[in-house]
């Protein structure tokens, strides 16, 4: 796909634009106002999101025959059947039989590479998040895998017992406090309207539209870090400002928050990639 | 705006499926499953990291009941973290406010990300306003402007301060600020020196 290259200075611009307006108290000035509106409208249009870069290298990765067994990842079950990517993503996580687990899409991705394909997937687990030069297969397949939603709700998955358990697990943890500064989710993320130093903080405490707005928009290309992000690293990121250890890649308190903010954003729109800071 | 623009779409959405959400409230899951999902994720960190987040007895309580404890419970919180409050030995509780600032203004330390060797600040602009001309402060703390000048610089106020620094659950139980000298995030003399940057007249705080 050919990218209408955008200054990654203007991109950054309109973030900061953006970002300010998110928190700012005074009334837009009208030239900020078209810029929003022009950043609104690079987040959906697939010739100025870098994102959509990412797409297209994961749509390349989901077609590739790779493993022992020289086959490409359209045997794997998302969920919706072997190959379905429609709606697999606003369904995730959730319960697989085969492997008796509740899984988000990237643990899921690595169970298929290594029982599909027969991967060594030591490999892309080192690449779990991408850096300047080192692309990321999981962060690629996340992105075309979710894209596929677009304009589908969020539609998390409440029925198995282990989905259940998930999504009581994930609420414990927003609340469970610890490390040097005794912090948890909710120390950052339970009121209305507050900030840490400029930066807004969603309330992911309660149901509803903020939790919505924020589920629904990972994957996202992020700004601040040139680079497709997904809500692993979103959450390795939020553990590391928590404080906490190095949470494992793929583990299941990071699945059960994922189940839970799912769950307060439930109903809410995909629109992926989008753009953040 | 974006965010609101997002939210408004999705407002409609979520009423159509609020009454399904509400029958799936699940049960509460026992503390031992919780202790394995922790496990399953940060089982591997060093030791160290582990006693970090094992819970001591009060943010145990302060978790269970999310920060709303009954007063029984707050009775106890609070004793048992004012016998964690340790005070200078000299009985002096004010330092060097330029150096305070520099801890209010430092948000590093005790990240994975952090080189070994990175001395922690205080982070307090991060949820406090202080010097108002600081443009640049967080909202989950309340402002701190003119805190000393409004105490009028009294000694008993400025003994309080140093033990809502050191521990602040001394002083409100289950509260959401760090308890910066009892974790060993600053030392005596950072919290010394953010004092003065709260309570010396000549600090932008006060100005
Ligand atoms: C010390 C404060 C802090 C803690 C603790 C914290 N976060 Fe965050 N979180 C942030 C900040 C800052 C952002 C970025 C907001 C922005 O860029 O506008 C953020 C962003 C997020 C986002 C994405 C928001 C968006 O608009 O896309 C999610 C989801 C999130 N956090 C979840 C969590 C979870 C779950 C936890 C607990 C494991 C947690 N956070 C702990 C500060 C924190
Ligand atoms: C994570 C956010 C957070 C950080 C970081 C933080 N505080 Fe606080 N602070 C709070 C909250 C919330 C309160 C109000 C509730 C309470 O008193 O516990 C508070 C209250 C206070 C008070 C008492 C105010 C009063 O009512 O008289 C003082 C003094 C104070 N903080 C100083 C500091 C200093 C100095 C630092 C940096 C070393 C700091 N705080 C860092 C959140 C924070």
């Amino acid at each position: 796909m050919k990218l209408t290259v955008i200054g990654a200075a203007v991109l950054a611009a309109a973030m900061t634009l953006a970002a300010g307006h998110l928190t700012a108290q005074s009334p837009p000035q009208d030239d900020s106002e078209k810029e929003i509106e022009r950043y609104r409208q690079m987040l959906s249009d697939p010739f100025s999101n870098p994102g959509y870069l990412a797409v297209d290298r994961g749509e390349e990765i989901w077609t590739t025959k790779r493993g022992t067994k020289n086959v490409s990842l359209e045997g794997c079950d998302l969920g919706e059947g072997a190959g379905k990517l429609e709606g697999a993503y606003a369904r995730l996580p959730r319960h697989f039989a085969d492997a008796d687990k509740v899984m988000d899409l990237e643990q899921r991705l690595l169970w298929c590479m290594d029982k599909v394909q027969g991967l060594d997937t030591k490999d892309v687990l080192s690449r779990r998040f991408s850096s300047p030069g080192k692309a990321s297969d999981l962060e690629d397949l996340t992105a075309f895998i979710a894209n596929k939603s677009n304009g589908m709700k969020l539609e998390p998955q409440l029925k198995h017992a282990k989905e259940l358990e998930m999504a009581a697990v994930g609420e414990e943890l927003f609340y469970r406090r610890g490390g040097v500064m005794d912090f948890s989710c909710a120390t950052c993320h339970a009121e209305e309207g507050k900030r840490i130093r400029l930066q807004g903080l969603p309330n992911l405490s309660v149901p509803g539209a903020t939790a919505q707005a924020t589920m629904a928009t990972w994957p996202t290309y992020r700004v601040s870090q040139s680079a497709l992000r997904t809500m692993q690293h979103r959450l390795w990121d939020c553990y590391r400002q928590q404080r906490w250890p190095v949470p494992d890649f793929g583990s299941d308190s990071l699945t059960a928050l994922t189940v839970f903010l799912n769950k307060q954003a439930a109903g809410g729109e995909l629109n992926v990639p989008s753009i953040k800071r | 705006m974006i965010r609101s623009a997002f939210a408004s779409l999705a407002l409609s959405a979520f009423a159509l499926c609020a009454p399904a959400l509400a029958q799936d409230k699940p049960a509460k899951p026992s503390q031992a499953t919780i202790e394995a999902y922790v496990k399953s994720t940060f089982g591997k960190a060093p030791a160290e990291w582990q006693a970090r987040i094992t819970p001591d007895e009060s943010l145990a309580a302060c978790n269970v009941h999310r920060n709303q404890v009954s007063s029984a419970d707050a009775e106890a919180i609070t004793k048992r973290e004012l016998a964690r409050v340790s005070y200078p030995a000299d009985g002096k509780f004010l330092g060097n406010w330029k150096e305070g600032y520099k801890v209010a203004n430092n948000g590093r330390g005790g990240q994975f990300s952090d080189p070994p060797d990175t001395v922690s600040g205080g982070n307090c602009f991060a949820c406090h306003q202080l010097d108002p001309k600081e443009l640049s402060y967080g909202t989950l703390g309340p402002s701190l402007a003119a805190y000393g000048k409004d105490r009028k610089y009294d000694a008993e106020a400025i003994k309080d301060a140093y033990t809502k620094i050191y521990n602040s659950q001394a002083v409100v139980p289950c509260s959401n600020m760090p308890r910066f000298g009892t974790n060993k995030v600053l030392s005596e003399q950072q919290i010394k020196d953010v004092m003065a940057y709260l309570f010396d007249p000549e600090s932008p705080v006060n100005k």
